[in-house]
């Protein structure tokens, strides 16, 4: 079962049992939802800036453990970055994800590294990309403020 | 002379058990491994296997005697015309059709069941109707009704289920009415394993209003002895591939004179005895819903996969799974950190070859890729029944359905592997 132990490490059953900065945020900047119409999970990403700052990131939403590991492990990575730093950081895990190597490039992606044995389970990209998609576009939401609350 | 048992507790006549490891045999797929582990097949309610006679006559289809049917005069194309009208044949005999004429050849359940949404539906619908389905739907037997519904102002009304997934038929039976034209409901659940009583739906259907019962059959077909006749109900779609068919064939049954009343679905070859560019004369039922070149080689192994059933035998499978069954609710309901859904978890109410759970603490996506992961394929997520999924609050399920082939060590596997979930979800 030594693949198994890549996949399910202590650090992902960890924050699927106890998720970090789970619920609705206030006041939030935007807040985007993300669907994976193939198995019905879904995550709701709430971010708050302060000037080009990532202040805060909180997540609410149903899913597997990596689906909800990978949430929980994105809004303490990019707590307190800068805008371009985060999207960069984004970009990394994707590409940590898919595979593709040139995204990667100068960005750490620190404690996201336990998530890397996704990539072997192809099935499974989805979940743990599920809330970074959503990260991306309520950054990209903000500056047109599509979606905000007082 | 001893005095007779009561026929409600004489037992039926004992049907021969099955040979399970001799039908296995009969399967090439089961031989393989998967990440190094003997394939445990217990996806069969997404799609069944298919045994060597069928892949044989499909391929000695493409093989030896492939044309187009019903168009050429030279031999291959009336040879192929032969089989594909045989295999017709095969299925009505296998359903309990009158007549062979009332068996159309479609993609699937899901286009007969829009075949007869768009076709009978779209031409019975009036701003205001009704069409009555169940909360134990599938998307297919759904979203055809939404469609037709929309293009005709009626709606779509939703019978509700008994907690233990079980049709309400008292809910149902309130919601017919002189507005409703069309009953779409599942013979067997795909999410829960439910068995529906078709008799009884026809039956409050047919006294309280004029409305046709549309019977999804899909789940029904590879597991029970199916007799249209005998349901009462007016229309029975289902699949190939669930029934160790070929893929890309299915069947819709239709009583011939509502068939015969019904405008075309698509417009094309085949389906029409006379072309002007004024207008356009139609075939008589099956050809008029058969448009274009049908799925030849695949309806001929469709027609040898129920040859197959028959000769392994209804009953026997039916007894086969009924006991896989009882096993893995038995297992399952002593654990407790296991909930089996659906009716009656092990009460002996009416259900097929599917057993639908969660277990605490484990979202049933990382239980199929730990079950993968040992050779065990089994499905996790909503299974196309999202209604029922919310009427039951769970976002998805871990579900195991089983086929002919399966066997008691299979669901032990299954089991062993949910133990190894829980051990390392701790």
């Amino acid at each position: 079962m030594s693949d198994l132990r890549d996949l399910y490490q202590q650090v992902i059953l960890d924050h699927y049992r106890a998720p970090r900065n789970f619920g609705a945020l206030e006041p939030v900047s935007a807040c985007a939802e993300g669907y994976n119409p193939l198995c019905g999970d879904q995550v709701k990403v709430y971010l708050r800036t302060d000037g080009d700052v990532v202040a805060a990131v909180t997540f609410e939403g149903v899913g597997c453990a990596i689906s909800t590991a990978s949430a929980s492990l994105m809004t303490e990575a990019v707590r307190g970055l800068e805008r371009p730093r985060a999207e960069a950081l984004i970009a990394s895990f994707l590409a940590l994800m898919t595979g593709d190597g040139n995204g990667a490039a100068g960005v750490d992606l620190g404690k996201l590294e336990v998530l890397s044995g996704v990539k072997d389970y192809p099935v499974r990209i989805k979940c743990a990309t599920l809330a970074w998609h959503a990260l991306r576009a309520a950054l990209e939401g903000e500056d047109s403020e599509t979606v905000t609350t007082e | 002379m001893t005095a007779p048992a009561s026929l409600a507790e004489r037992e039926p006549p004992p049907a021969e058990a099955l040979d399970v490891e001799r039908l296995r045999a009969s399967f090439p797929i089961l031989a393989r491994e998967v990440h190094g582990h003997r394939l445990v097949y217990l996806d069969n309610a997404a799609s069944a296997q298919r045994p060597e006679v069928v892949i044989d006559a499909v391929s000695d289809c493409y093989r030896t005697y492939y044309a187009n049917a019903h168009r050429g005069v030279h031999a291959l194309s009336e040879q192929s015309t032969d089989a594909y009208e045989a295999a017709r044949g095969k299925v009505a005999r296998f359903i309990g059709a009158p007549d062979s004429h009332e068996v159309v050849f479609t993609r699937g359940t899901t286009e007969s069941l829009n075949l007869v949404a768009q076709s009978y539906g779209r031409s019975h619908l009036k701003p205001g109707d009704e069409v009555v389905l169940t909360e134990m739907e599938h998307h297919s037997n759904i979203v055809p009704w939404q469609l037709v519904c929309e293009q005709a102002g009626a709606r779509v009304r939703a019978a509700p289920m008994t907690d233990d997934g079980e049709l309400d038929l008292d809910g149902f039976a309130g919601l017919l009415n002189e507005r409703t034209r069309v009953v779409a409901v599942t013979h067997v659940s795909n999410a829960l394993g439910t068995v529906n009583d078709i008799p009884a739906v026809v039956e409050l259907t047919r006294a309280r209003s004029d409305a046709a019962v549309v019977v999804d059959g899909a789940q029904a077909a590879p597991h029970m002895a199916v007799d249209v006749s005998a349901l009462g109900c007016d229309f029975y779609a289902f699949s190939g591939h669930k029934m160790y068919g070929p893929g890309g064939i299915g069947v819709l049954w239709g009583r011939r004179e509502l068939l015969a009343a019904m405008p075309p679905y698509h417009g094309g070859g085949a389906m029409i005895t006379r072309v002007t560019f004024e207008r356009s004369e139609y075939a008589a039922p099956p050809q008029r819903f058969e448009a274009g070149t049908p799925s030849i080689a695949p309806a001929i192994g469709l027609g040898v996969a129920v040859e197959f059933l028959a000769s392994v035998g209804l009953d026997r499978i039916e007894r086969h799974e009924r006991e896989l069954l009882s096993h893995t609710v038995a297992i399952l309901n002593d654990l407790p950190w296991v909930r089996v859904l659906g009716p009656g978890a092990g009460t002996g109410s009416p259900r097929a070859a599917v057993v639908s759970l969660v277990i605490d603490g484990v979202h049933p996506h990382d239980v199929a890729t730990i079950l993968d992961e040992q050779g065990v394929a089994i499905r996790a997520g909503h299974h196309c029944a999202q209604p029922l999924m919310n009427r039951l609050g769970v976002p998805a399920t871990v579900r195991t359905s089983f086929g002919m082939y399966n066997t008691r060590e299979e669901v032990d596997l299954f089991v062993s592997n949910l133990h190894e979930v829980r051990r390392i979800f701790g």
